[in-house]
């Protein structure tokens, strides 16, 4: 085995490195937080223009799985925006794949540019882990389709230009056979969205379909061949593009915090014992969620799809990450509490950020249990459950 | 980047594989306790070789590299070796680089084992292979000894949690082999190396656990079906593989940066510790990381997978409280993970420190 990144894939995350250095302003942080929207346009053209996105859709261009994990994971560990960039980018992949000579030449130039974003039209209020359930209606009307439903958590619904909607285009088959994906603008008439505000400082929405009325062209992959386009996007999104490194802001701005507070006895809480090994388990799993997800962006580099090897680095990351935002809640007693900008806040605010942000982390794209079923099933063998 | 493993190694996982399947494994295990040696398995093992992989080839050894041995360590955890075989070839590796390596040692018919802590007025204390080891080294004050040779050593076992072969060894007579910071900078490698094998040994006892725990789980049937059917028994294992991969890949990496770290005995490629952006690359690290994490992972794996088992998973009978046993005795004997985390840390850089006004960056 050989762990060294290579020269080729050192030197992209040299460049995505200077790249933050110089374009990961505090204003740009403090803007991401204070409007809870974590996607960046001014951020994404930068990217663009230095040449770093081009080669961030999966599939797409000559760069490798290893390459974007890199990207996406060096963002994350700064504390970038790139939940927004990270859809968009995964939606530019489906639409390499499976959309039209049309799709690729007009709405994969325009994600590209980063000036164009794209949000994700899956879950329903009454359908989450359940997705092949979902009742949002797609009805064929000659060279148009009629889209009537809601879609919840479509993440950044009110900045994105498109949105890429799982719909039921047939409800007298088996559900995962009545699908059909579309790429919808949204300023298509129709269209309604309204904030959900959550626990942590980011938005999320609630979006409505009234008679949304789109050209078949609109379309991404064959009618009722939806789910397959789902599989596509799950395999692009699993472990590569960023979530599963999430404690290694946290784990530095609380190191930079206790090397700079008193101990009662003298030195800093940088030498507590408790703290000396919290930060060392910490980064133990750092690693070890950096060694999974790498190990999914390796597999799909040499041409596998890493579904269950995502599941594992997804359940580990996750769980472990919520596991080092409590030691450190705790530890940080009352200045832990405190919230980004505040006197006295520990960690800078960050071990607040994260108790409000870790808990969606074991639910969004894919839940712990869907992720657990998924590697019973498939790697243990383990009858199904459901 | 590349995360298979060599052509050489596919062949030496194979071969040892077999080997351990044949020679040892649960009911051989069974049959070595209390003591945890199986003199007749080592006499096959010398047959392959084994015993002299670690050592270098000018000294007349296999040349193999700490991720060859690696693979050789987690088969043997699979199978819960009774064979000192971890042990022998760090401590081999060792007199290697004091030129202390003699022939019976690099046959095997000399087992040598390594005192991992230093010795406490002139007895090594619970050292790992003490039961099994005709020689042992330890470090006594500045001095890394070799102890005088003990034709019977299971004669000083200690009954043990694990049923390793445990014990205390006296120094009085041994052999000085090296004195002063470069001795205990030598010492202190093999201990590194014995660390990552040992993680390595963990990550297979944990691999079978998941097995066994899998099989028990689709064969015994209660309201009318396997209990692996039953979505809270299926959540519980489904937690282990993810767990059990990423000590493995965190193994392997340590093992990797060692290599690295030395050529030839010289100083290789100096490594780089910086948790602060999660780049470890760091032998000494990244062998307690492996460490800590593989000790995690089969104290869980058996854990979890004894629980699956019912009570049948507590009686002797059943094979995983053998797992159960070794897994804890290999993840605690070189002292609390909680220790060991503190170590780690304090080799840790001196953390960047944000001027307060810095805000969310």
């Amino acid at each position: 085995m050989d762990f060294s990144l290579g020269d080729r894939a050192e030197f992209f995350r040299d460049e995505v490195r200077n790249f933050l250095a110089e374009h990961l302003t505090t204003e740009v942080v403090e803007r991401m937080h204070s409007t809870g929207t974590f996607d960046d346009k001014d951020f994404n053209v930068a990217l663009a223009e230095a040449g770093l996105l081009a080669g961030a859709v999966p599939g797409y261009g000559d760069r490798d799985p290893i390459e974007l994990y890199i990207l996406f994971n060096e963002l994350e560990k700064a504390g970038a925006p790139y939940d927004g960039l990270a859809v968009t980018m995964l939606v530019a992949g489906v639409v390499n794949a499976v959309g039209t000579d049309l799709h690729r030449d007009t709405v994969l130039p325009q994600l590209l540019s980063g000036r164009s974003s794209c949000c994700l039209g899956y879950s329903e209020p009454d359908y989450g882990s359940d997705l092949a359930a979902i009742t949002t209606r797609a009805v064929r009307d000659g060279d148009e389709w009629i889209i009537d439903g809601q879609k919840m958590w479509t993440t950044m619904a009110h900045e994105a230009e498109w949105v890429i909607l799982l719909t039921r285009t047939n409800p007298d088959v088996p559900k995962h056979k009545g699908l059909t994906m579309f790429l919808v603008p949204m300023d298509t008439p129709g269209i309604e969205v309204q904030p959900v505000p959550t626990m942590a400082s980011e938005r999320t929405n609630a979006t409505f379909y009234d008679g949304v009325r789109v050209d078949d062209g609109c379309r991404l992959g064959e009618v009722d061949d939806g789910w397959a386009v789902m599989g596509i996007a799950l395999a692009f999104e699993r472990g590569v593009m960023g979530g599963t490194n999430p404690a290694v802001p946290l784990l530095r701005h609380v190191r930079s915090w206790a090397a700079k507070t008193p101990a009662p006895d003298g030195g800093t809480i940088l030498n507590d014992p408790l703290m000396l090994e919290r930060t060392a388990r910490t980064a133990i799993a750092n690693q070890v969620s950096q060694l999974l997800t790498l190990r999914a962006a390796w597999i799909a580099a040499t041409g596998g799809l890493p579904g269950l090897e995502g599941s594992m680095a997804k359940l580990y990351a996750t769980e472990r990450y919520q596991q080092t935002v409590r030691w450190f809640q705790q530890m940080a007693g009352a200045e832990g509490l405190l919230s980004f900008g505040t006197d006295g806040a520990a960690a800078d605010g960050w071990i607040d950020y994260d108790g409000r942000h870790s808990p969606v982390t074991t639910i969004y794209g894919g839940t712990t249990e869907i992720n657990r079923n998924n590697v019973a099933e498939r790697h243990l063998g383990l009858p199904r459950s459901r | 980047m590349d995360l298979n493993l060599t052509k050489d190694q596919e062949t030496i996982r194979e071969v040892f594989a077999a080997f351990f399947e044949g020679e040892t494994g649960p009911i051989r295990a069974r049959a070595a306790e209390p003591v945890g040696m199986d003199a007749a398995a080592w006499e096959r093992l010398l047959e392959t070789g084994a015993p002299s992989m670690g050592a270098s080839e000018a000294a007349g050894g296999g040349g193999a590299s700490l991720a060859d041995l690696t693979v050789v360590a987690t088969e043997a955890g699979a199978f819960i070796a009774p064979l000192p075989f971890v042990d022998h070839a760090v401590t081999t590796r060792l007199l290697d680089t004091v030129n202390a390596c003699d022939d019976g040692m690099l046959a095997g018919t000399t087992i040598v084992g390594l005192a991992l802590c230093p010795a406490i007025d002139g007895i090594a204390r619970t050292v790992p292979s003490g039961a099994a080891a005709h020689r042992v080294v330890a470090i006594d004050g500045n001095r890394l000894v070799l102890d005088r040779p003990v034709d019977n050593p299971s004669a000083g076992h200690l009954a043990n949690h694990g049923c390793l072969p445990l014990a205390h060894r006296d120094l009085t007579g041994a052999e000085v082999v090296a004195s002063g910071p470069d001795a205990l900078a030598k010492h202190a490698r093999a201990v590194d190396e014995w660390r990552t094998l040992t993680a390595a040994t963990l990550v297979g006892i944990a691999r079978s656990a998941v097995d066994l725990g899998v099989a028990y789980v689709m064969e015994r049937k209660q309201f009318g079906r396997p209990i692996g059917s039953f979505q809270a028994v299926q959540h519980q294992l489904a937690d282990l593989p993810g767990l059990v991969d990423g000590a493995g890949l965190l193994t392997s990496k340590a093992a990797w940066a060692g290599d690295r770290a030395t050529v030839d005995g010289l100083a290789g490629e100096p490594g780089v510790l910086d948790v602060d952006s999660n780049d470890v690359t760091d032998f000494v690290a990244l062998a307690a990381m492996a460490l800590v994490a593989a000790g995690e992972a089969a104290t869980t794996a058996t854990d979890r997978s004894l629980h699956v088992h019912g009570g049948y998973g507590f009686s002797e009978e059943y094979d995983i409280q053998l797992y159960y046993r070794r897994a804890r005795a290999l993840a605690y004997v070189l002292g609390d993970p909680a220790r060991e985390c503190r170590r780690l840390a304090s080799m840790f850089p001196t953390p960047f420190v944000y001027a307060s006004e810095a805000g969310a960056t």
